[in-house]
């Protein structure tokens, strides 16, 4: 049995506070009228140098877009920057509540593809991977209550939400998107939710507990075989819900835009951050003394499932990225040309650090046997990803506005702290073997 | 020169790796094993050294990825650039999307192919190459391992080998190395 030492606990707890007191400060500084939004960029320009330029080019760039705008009144360009400012701690918490999330429901995947594919080398990972899921029922109320906060108007993160966008009397009314009214309002939005988490929950729950049945009567493998079964079936379940819910909680912050391979695109961004984190948190609690019976052969397999599914995720974005350049459709190719000229940095950073360092550092087979180098390669796939679900919320909630700052490393220092807290804890609650499943005598000899 | 080898055959390959590691541990050389399908572990058993095919297979697709990076610049961007549909054809980083298949492809087929044919070349392989079975059994259901015995107790050597599970032993002069 694993013991939950004080000192993680006491470390996730810090982690916790120091997050939300950071997100509170994030909230509290937002703008709340024009005139701070005036006072502030005022301030900033004064200070001279690359923040001034970066103002003058927004301005300009209002100036063309927005020109319409602009007639009714000069202040809707900083209207315009006051709604993204306030969205900014709201986008932030966000990005990190579905980052954990996605974290948690990855594990989730790959635990019902290890079960339905049979697989000989890891069960003696699963109770690791059970425990990371643990994180899917906390992670999955924290985001729906996000995602219902968003419905009742108490930010403007998802645009669509707006009631005038759809109101064909009003003189913002969108006709695109009133197109999508049917799919995309407010109920349905939330219904949809919490169907998918409803069975993603169900999934978890009845498999953890199908588990440790197994391990107190393994007489005819009764509880395996039910385990078998209904992985069988969340997997039919989950790709189409997983490809739904990425519509609806990632696409959506753009509602003119849309791609139809991105369900796969972020799939392989959840794949890949379970893995890995299946990894890291196994050669934590290996360095600790708790998993004997895992070899750096099961270490070798998972660095070759992150090397993979890292090149998998990136097969995907260029899939999507080329595709979209190469006929440059002007409704479509929007999408790209916001990242590209105000996200350079992070939108191109993050294709180094998902695909080229890890093609480059877990290529060798002798490396991926060396806990440190799949450690380091995995903390910077899990960055990666983190500035990829980034890339994908913060442009359509705060636009030219983004900035890595007190906010976004509160918000996801709030939720590692939680992460950490409930998955070390659901470490504690079952043996770390699970001694009943009937691969468990070859995945302890597991040698590759 | 004449040197002289003991052709040990073997049935069973669970036999066989028994009968390697007790070989070694005797400290006769094993000169080779001729096996009719892969034996896991042989390698291993027999002390060999490890391949290093795959790290010529990453070179070579290094060469593949710069032969595909020149060729599309010189062609596309340096000695014609021409305006097709629209592409921006002022710098290869500007275009870079449209090449990145063709860099992609050429990177897998260098590393692929050069590999392949280093491996021909490195395990002597190719059309009409002499046959160096020593016995045609090998290559159905029989293992064979050849141990050298020159200047060595050749009556000691045959007993030591069928205590190790051999069902037939021979002792053969070998003419000239043909290594």
């Amino acid at each position: 049995m694993y013991t939950l030492s004080s000192k993680l606990r006491l470390f996730s707890i810090i982690l916790m506070v120091v997050g939300l007191v950071g997100l509170t400060t994030g909230f509290l500084s937002t703008p709340n009228t024009v005139e701070d939004v005036k006072e502030m960029m005022a301030a900033h320009d004064a200070h001279g140098g690359g923040h001034g330029d970066t103002h003058a080019k927004a301005d300009a760039h209002s100036s063309d877009g927005h020109g319409k705008e602009d007639a009714h009144g000069g202040d809707s360009h900083y209207e315009h920057v006051l709604h993204q400012l306030q969205n900014k701690p709201w986008a932030a918490l966000y990005v990190a509540a579905f980052f954990f999330f996605m974290i948690a429901l990855g594990v989730l995947a790959f635990y019902a593809i290890q079960f339905a594919a049979q697989a000989g080398w890891s069960p003696v990972l699963f109770r690791v991977m059970e425990a990371i899921t643990a994180y899917l029922v906390p992670g999955g109320i924290i985001l729906f209550v996000i995602l219902a906060l968003s419905g009742f108007h108490m930010n403007h993160i998802f645009h669509w939400m707006d009631t005038d966008l759809v109101d064909p009397a009003n003189e913002h009314y969108d006709a695109l998107i009133a197109g999508k009214k049917g799919w995309l309002n407010v109920p349905f939005f939330l219904i949809r939710a919490a169907f998918f988490l409803g069975g993603w929950f169900l999934y978890r729950h009845f498999a953890v507990k199908y588990s440790r049945k197994q391990d107190e009567d393994a007489t005819g493998n009764k509880w395996y075989k039910k385990s078998f079964k209904i992985s069988a079936g969340f997997l039919v379940f989950f790709i189409y819900t997983e490809s739904m819910a990425s519509w609806d909680w990632i696409m959506s912050f753009d509602p003119h835009w849309f791609s139809t391979l991105f369900g796969w695109y972020v799939f392989a961004g959840l794949f890949v951050s379970g893995i890995t984190t299946i990894a890291l948190i196994t050669i934590y609690l290996k360095s600790k003394g708790y998993l004997e019976f895992v070899n750096n052969s099961h270490i070798h397999d998972l660095a070759k499932f992150m090397f993979g599914v890292s090149i998998f995720w990136t097969y995907l974005w260029f899939s999507q990225f080329m595709l979209i350049w190469y006929s440059n459709i002007p409704e479509e190719v929007t999408y790209f040309i916001t990242r590209i000229e105000d996200y350079k940095l992070p939108f191109f950073g993050m294709l180094a650090m998902n695909f080229i360092f890890p093609l480059l550092v877990l290529m060798n087979s002798d490396y991926k046997r060396i806990n440190w180098f799949v450690v380091m390669a995995g903390i910077i796939i899990l960055c990666g990803h983190y500035i990829d679900v980034f890339n994908m919320v913060m442009p359509a909630s705060v636009g030219a506005s983004w900035f890595i700052g007190i906010s976004e490393i509160s918000a996801v220092l709030l939720f590692l702290g939680l992460f950490l807290f409930i998955v070390f804890k659901a470490l504690t609650k079952a043996p770390l073997l699970a001694k009943g499943n009937p691969y468990i005598e070859e995945s302890k000899h597991f040698h590759y | 020169m004449a040197s002289k080898v003991i052709h040990a055959l073997y049935t069973d390959d669970d036999v066989l790796m028994d009968a390697v590691k007790q070989v070694r541990s005797e400290h006769y050389h094993i000169e080779e094993v001729y096996t009719p399908f892969p034996v896991h572990g042989l390698d291993k058993a027999m002390g060999l050294a490890p391949t290093r095919l795959a790290i010529t297979s990453f070179m070579y697709g290094c060469v593949g990825l710069t032969v595909a990076i020149t060729m599309m610049n010189y062609i596309m961007i340096e000695d014609w650039p021409q305006n097709i549909g629209g592409k921006p054809s002022f710098s290869y980083l500007e275009n870079m999307p449209a090449f990145v298949p063709i860099m992609f492809e050429l990177t897998v087929f260098f590393a692929a192919h050069l590999m392949v044919i280093t491996f021909y070349m490195r395990s002597k392989l190719w059309p009409f190459k002499e046959a160096e079975n020593p016995d045609v059994r090998t290559t159905d259901d029989h293992f064979l391992m050849e141990v050298d015995a020159s200047h060595q107790d050749v009556d000691k050597m045959t007993s030591f080998l069928s205590s190790t599970g051999a069902v037939e032993i021979k002792v053969i002069d070998k003419q000239e190395d043909n290594h």
